[in-house]
Parts: C-alpha cells; structure tokens; sequence
C-alpha cells in the first residue's frame, strides 16, 4: 500500500515519456476537475519547449517515483487555463483550508496521492491534504535530495494529514466556486462555537463566502458565537440585505439588536428593511435601548402567563413555545395591565398539581430590573440573588423583555 | 442635522476602533537601538542631523502604510501572503532569518532593560529575570486587547523624552533651522552616523507585526482611510520623540563637548548636569522603551513564524494546541534575557550580526511587499497608484542602498 503513494512534491518535475521512452518535458502542476471527479487527478500540466501541454489521466499507461509518467498516447494538446480546473500546485499548496473534522484552519504543504492500477493503466487519487512539520521537510528537501533519501528522514516524523474528503477548500468567488463544485455543507455539522473559531481565522472575503453560502439558520448560530462585535457588523455588512435579513431573522432578538447597532444607520436600516414583520418589530423596539442599560442587554424571548393560570395553562403555553424551551428556566405572571406580579421557577411546576395556580409556585421575592437601570447594577443584581433570569420592565412596571445568565456572562468575559 | 451628527459620531467610533496597530509599531521602532542612535548622533554631532528625520519620517509612513492597506485590504498577515503568493522555501528562508535577526533585537532589548535599571542601581540578575518572566507572563495570561491597551499606555511614556528636552533648555533655533537645512559632512564618521539613522528606521519584524496587528482588530477596507490617519500620525510622532531625544542630547553633550558615546546609559549619566528630573526621565524612557519592544519583538516573531508555516499560533490558544507557537515565543525570551547575564557575551559582535542579517532580510521584505501590493488580484482597486509606486520604489533602492552601506561598515568595522 506504502509503496503506491505519490506526494505532489514528488510529482513535480517528474520527467514525462513518450512512446517510445524519449523524454519530452517535465510535469509542472496536475489539476482536479470537481465537477467530473472530486478526487481522481484529471489533468496533467507539462512543459514541452516553449509551451505548456496538457495530458488528460487516460494518456497515461504508467507512472512511477523512479521512471516518471509514460504516456500511452501522445496526441498532447497545449495548455490553456480552464476555470473548471482546480490546480493543485497553484490553487491548494501554501493555501488554506478548513479541516472540517479537526475543526480548524490549515495550510496544505503537500498533497498525498495514490498511484491506483487498473489493468491498463496508472491514474493519480487524492488522498490526502498535508500539513504539519513532515510535509514542511519534505518541500524544503525536494529537488535538494533523491525522493528516496526523503522518504527515509521524513520516517521518523509523525505524519499529519487530513483526508481529502474533509478538507474544504475556500473560495470566494462565486461562480468559481460553483465551477469548481465547492460547496460549505459539510461545514453546518460542526458545532457553531468552533465555526465561529475558523471563521474569525479566515480573511473577511473568505467569511464572507461561508456566511453567503451556509444555511441561515447555522449562519444566524455561528455568527452570535463570532467573538468580537465589530466583526459581526462587518460580516453582515458584506452580506446582501436580503441574506443578510434571513440570518438576523434567526437570531436571539437581543443579540440581533446588538449586531444592528452596530452598523451604520443606513445599512441597518437595509437589513430591517427585508426582515419578516414580527422578527422586525421586536428588533426595533429592542434597539431602541441605550446599549448597555437593560433595556440594551434583555431580549423578549420569554413566557408570561396570567396571573390566575393553572400548571395546566402553563403546561400548555409551553407546548406552544417550544422553540424557546432550550433556554427556558422561569415563567412569569403578568396581570391584565401585563405588569410583572412574579416569577415561577419552571422546576416548580413537575411535583404540583396541574389544578394548582401558579401564584401559589412563585418565587418568594421577585426580582426585577427597569429597562433604564446600568449594566453593572444588572450584574450586581444576577452576582447578589444567583439569578438565571431577571425580568426586566418598563416605567409603567410592564414587562418588557429579560436578561438571561448566558448573556451576562459573556459580556463580563469581554470586560 | 441629526443624521450628520450621527455620521460624524459613527467616523469618531471608527477612528478609535482603529487605533492602535500604527501607533504601536511606529513608537516601538524607538526601541533601545534607536533611542541609542539618536542619542549618539546628537552627542557627536549636535543638531546637525535633524534634517534627516524629514525624510526618515517620509520613508517610514511609504512602508507603514502599504503593510496597514494589506492588512486592511485582504485581511491577511504579511507572512500568509507571502507563503501564498511566493511558496514555502522562500517563505521558511525569511522566517528563519527574521527569528535570528528579532533574536539579536531581543537581546538588545534586554540588554535596554538591564542598563536602564542600572541607572536606578538595580542590578541586572534581578532585573532582567524579572522583566523576562513579567514579559511572558503579560502577552501569555493577558488577552490582545487588554494588552494593546498597555502598549498604547506605553507609548504615552515616551513623552519623557519630550519633557526631559524642555529641561535640558536646548537652543530652540538652532533646532529650527537645522531640521529643515540638509548638512552634509565629508567625514566618515558623520556618513555613517546617517546611515545609521535611516537603516534602523524600517526594521523587518515592524512590517509583520503592524500588517498582523491590523488583521487582528479586524480592520476593514472601508475603515481604511481611519488607519491611514493613524499610521502617519503615528510616523510623525515617533520622529517628534526622536527630534527630542536628539535635541536633549545635542543641549546635554555637545554643547558641553562633543563626544562619542558607548551606549544610551551614558546619555542618561549626562543629562544629570540639568537636573535630577532629566536624567531620571531618560532612563524612565530608556526603560520602557526597552521592555515594550521585549513584549513586542518574541510576541511578533512567534506570530510571523506560525503564520507563515501554517502552525497554529496564538496565545488564546492552548500550549497543547500551538507548541510550536509557544515554543519560539518562551525561547526568544529566555535565549534573549540569558545572553544578558552571561558575563562577557559578545553582545556588540552579536548586535553587527544582527545589522548584517538584518541588511539581507530587509530588501527581501520590501520588494515582496511592493510586488504583493501591486498584484490586483490580492488587492483590487487597491493597489498602489502609479505616483504611490514610484514613490514606493525610490523608497525602496534607498533604503536597500543604505541597509547594505550599513552592512558593509559593520562587517569592516566602524571607520
């Protein structure tokens, strides 16, 4: 098995034969074309005198680390750039990719194939993108050293590679990414967090291509998770409104309302423009706030009920809001003027009657805050009662939105 | 009404969201040895060689801002686009000489920080250990943020320099007329104190760390014109401290008697004739000088080398995830610090290997960073103009005439 693998950096310069035997140039870069074969090398580039030529993968009968390629058929055509050709040499070695299962950024070194035998003839598979200090040795070493010498002293350093399966290339360019069958799907399995972690990595045109091309929803994830505020406004900024609208959609409406704050008044108001209605009111109420009183750090992510409903109403009410169940941890009770009566912790509910009212499970003090109260009284407040939730309201005392632990936590972070 | 005053508020945030890069790596390029030079000149020769910081001022604000307008524009380190445009032999040369030139710089450094607290009667076994083990512990468990905010806080502390010249009550018009009047002197002594000045204006390691710095605080093209501001503010304001340290110099030593001085200590020593607050504001300076480059150089050096290898780097990384990143960095410092203690190093011959490494280095780095910066593929409607490469290049046969004049008496010794 060892003994059929090819580095590109071997490939290169790898003497070229005729018929015949005679020499005719030398191999200068070799080529993928995607949309044909995601892994088999289809083209090779050689030079033969002043030009280049190019031979297709089923002109070759055989190729060997010692004798180089020999051709079974010798109809050459000269090189011309195609743009469904990914060259390895110029398009993948020193660039970046996404790892997709080591869940970060790397920079190929070298690339391993396999020479795979079928009956007639030889053919070049992409095994895997190199990286790490075996493959640097290996490209400092070549030409200087015979491949075998190299393949000796590169024994005793562990190899790192990735499988070519998950290595993603990234490419900007749209239509070039359409040509050469690049797609960012495999990218939506990882977990947003580390997403996050590569994107900040790569170069804005670069995220900017992830943030077109991934589903909103992951979009919307991995860009709360994005570190750094100013980042978050420049990604959306180099998004197209409409896109850019589906993924704010999907967001927390406070974190949404952060991002937008961020911008300039005139792109904001692009991406509010191409928002839903519902999702849009919310986030303009929110950004309403100065942004570091409560009113700036809450989000309207909450369920209220009334003051005189049972476990059986709330247990309804739930089973109606089920997309915030992940984050839930309190109720609250509003009366018919929706001002803020109590809290119930939600672990209440499980040992009462479904008869029960929920008055009766409120927590014994109620904390709240205004929406006009600074940020360090909000942590003062969460830091003194160990809360999760804190309801925030209005100057008329109703309720108006909540600020929950995770966020808190974060800005503290970033302090 | 309204909308403009929005508009400026929002140019007013972009500005100091900018801040930092610029003026960093402009300020610590008056690191220990340049703080020196212009002490030596100002000795030597008085106010004669004020005139040369016009144009030194000019050549640095050339180089500074290319790199800032890559970082801006691609969002990309200088050593990434060197190994994506060039390849990974070319790449590892450079890396491998910026580690030795930026080792020698930090031995420098260290050396800066020993002689300083010298002044204060603190003996070096304890200083530099000390400020070695505070160097790594600040970049290491410190975030970039709150780190960059210590380093502009640093740059504040060079306006000693500025004060300790009130006090030394120069001659103010001679100062005038000779920042503006070019004096040439047919004596080697003076050529080459020249050279000097403008050879250690650029140094390698600047154009790494200010390109990476900008990527890092995620500046956009569009904020661009904001960093423009700052690079050339801070050029400025770099050569205003050096007009200063040159001036004070000029008022202390040559006005008395002219001399050659060994080191930047003994223009401390001289300036205790015009009062305690002079001589310790100069060695306060010296002081700071020399441990914010300490911060800087291993922490750039570590970055450049990762980057452009493709290893992980970092220090919001894990010593698991990036030991290589770790590895320079703590070997920088330590080999740095070390030398210092090692009673009888040649430090003086190390330093000229330095200039020599340096006077190789360098030309290398300014004609990769002319040629990226032209490529429109990586920079688009952002490559230089045709007067800007003009300009670009008589910088740069300049600067390489005078690196390699620079080299050529450090190797047959100082006339």
């Amino acid at each position: 098995m060892a003994e059929n693998l090819l580095f590109f950096t071997e490939l290169l310069g790898m003497p070229v034969l005729d018929l015949k035997g005679r020499r005719i140039g030398r191999v200068k870069d070799a080529a993928l074309v995607p949309l044909l074969d995601s892994s088999r090398i289809d083209r090779f580039l050689v030079t033969g005198g002043l030009t280049w030529l190019t031979i297709r993968y089923d002109q070759i009968r055989s190729i060997s680390l010692e004798k180089g390629l020999s051709l079974s058929d010798e109809v050459l055509t000269p090189y011309h750039d195609d743009e469904y050709m990914m060259r390895i040499g110029r398009d993948l070695l020193d660039q970046q990719i996404i790892d997709v299962t080591g869940r970060k950024v790397v920079r190929v070194n070298d690339v391993t194939m396999e020479v795979r035998t079928d009956g007639a003839r030889d053919s070049l598979i992409v095994l895997e993108v190199d990286v790490g200090l075996r493959s640097i040795l290996r490209r400092l070493l070549q030409g200087a050293l015979p491949p075998r010498w190299i393949r000796r002293l590169q024994r005793r350093i562990p190899p790192n590679s990735i499988r070519w399966e998950f290595a993603n290339v990234i490419e900007p360019d749209p239509l070039r990414r359409l040509r050469l069958n690049i797609s960012y799907e495999k990218l939506e399995g990882i977990h947003p967090a580390d997403l996050a972690d590569i994107v900040e990595e790569l170069s804005p045109a670069e995220r900017e291509a992830i943030f077109e091309t991934i589903d909103s929803e992951v979009a919307a994830d991995t860009l709360s998770e994005v570190e750094s505020p100013k980042m978050q406004a420049s990604i959306l900024e180099a998004l197209e409104p409409e896109k850019a609208a589906d993924i704010v959609e999907e967001m927390a409406p406070d974190e949404a309302a952060d991002i937008l704050s961020e911008l300039e008044t005139e792109t904001s108001e692009g991406i509010l423009e191409e928002m839903d209605s519902e999702p849009k009111t919310e986030v303009r109420e929110l950004l309403e706030f100065e942004e570091d009183s409560a009113g700036g750090l809450m989000n309207t992510e909450f369920v209220s009920l009334h003051e005189n409903a049972s476990v059986n109403d709330a247990m309804a009410a739930l089973k109606g809001n089920e997309d915030l169940l992940d984050g839930l941890n309190t109720l609250f009770l509003i009366d018919s003027e929706e001002r803020l009566i109590a809290a119930i912790p939600l672990a209440r509910l499980f040992p009462a009657a479904g008869e029960a009212k929920l008055r009766s499970l409120a927590a014994e003090t109620l904390i709240q805050a205004r929406v006009d109260q600074p940020q360090d009284r909000i942590f003062a407040l969460f830091d003194k009662y160990n809360l999760l939730t804190l309801p925030v309201v209005d100057e008329d005392g109703k309720l108006a939105g909540v600020i929950t632990a995770d966020d808190v936590i974060s800005l503290l972070r970033q302090k | 009404m309204r909308k403009l005053l929005s508009r400026f508020r929002y140019h007013i945030l972009i500005f100091f969201a900018v801040i930092g890069p610029g003026f960093i790596t402009a300020v610590v390029d008056n690191d220990s040895g340049g703080i020196y030079t212009y002490s030596a000149a100002g000795a030597k020769y008085g106010y004669l060689p004020l005139w040369t910081l016009l144009p030194i001022t000019f050549v640095l604000i050339i180089a500074q801002e290319m790199c800032s307008r890559m970082g801006a524009v691609t969002g990309k380190g200088l050593s990434d686009l060197i190994r994506e445009e060039f390849g990974l032999r070319i790449t590892f040369l450079m890396m491998a000489l910026l580690v030795l030139v930026n080792l020698t710089n930090v031995m420098a450094e260290f050396a800066g920080v020993a002689s300083s607290l010298e002044l204060f009667h603190v003996s070096r076994y304890v200083s530099v250990p000390l400020s070695a083990v505070a160097v790594w512990f600040l970049v290491v468990k410190g975030n970039y943020r709150s780190v960059e905010k210590i380093f502009l806080f640093s740059c504040v502390l060079y306006v000693t320099y500025i004060i300790s010249g009130f006090l030394v009550k120069p001659d103010w018009k001679e100062a005038a007329i000779y920042s503006v009047k070019p004096v040439m002197l047919l004596d080697a002594g003076y050529i080459y104190m020249l050279i000097g000045m403008v050879g250690t204006t650029i140094a390698p390691w600047m154009q790494f760390y200010l390109q990476s710095a900008v990527v890092e605080k995620g500046v956009t093209a569009k904020e661009y014109a904001a960093s423009r501001i700052e690079v050339v503010v801070g050029c400025i304001m770099t050569n205003v401290i050096a007009f200063f340290i040159i001036v004070a110099c000029a008022g202390a030593i040559y006005r008395v008697a002219p001399k050659d001085i060994q080191d930047a200590k003994e223009a401390a020593l001289a300036l205790k004739p015009f009062g305690q607050y002079a001589f310790l504001l100069f060695s306060a300076g010296l002081f700071n000088a020399s441990i914010f480059a300490a911060c800087i150089l291993p922490l750039s050096t570590a970055y450049s080398v990762c980057e452009g290898l493709g290893f992980e780097a970092g220090v919001n990384r894990s010593l698991r995830e990036a030991p290589i990143f770790y590895f320079l960095y703590t070997a920088l410092i330590v080999a740095g610090a070390g030398v210092v203690l090692i009673p009888d190093f040649p430090l003086v011959r190390m330093i000229l290997l330095s200039q020599v490494l340096n006077g190789v280095l360098l030309p290398l780095v300014l004609i990769f960073m002319v040629i990226l910066i032209n490529k429109s593929d990586l920079m688009g409607e952002w490559v230089n103009s045709r007067w800007f490469n003009l300009a670009t290049w008589a910088t740069v046969i300049v600067m390489i005439g005078l690196t390699l004049a620079q080299v050529g008496i450090a190797v047959r010794g100082t006339p």
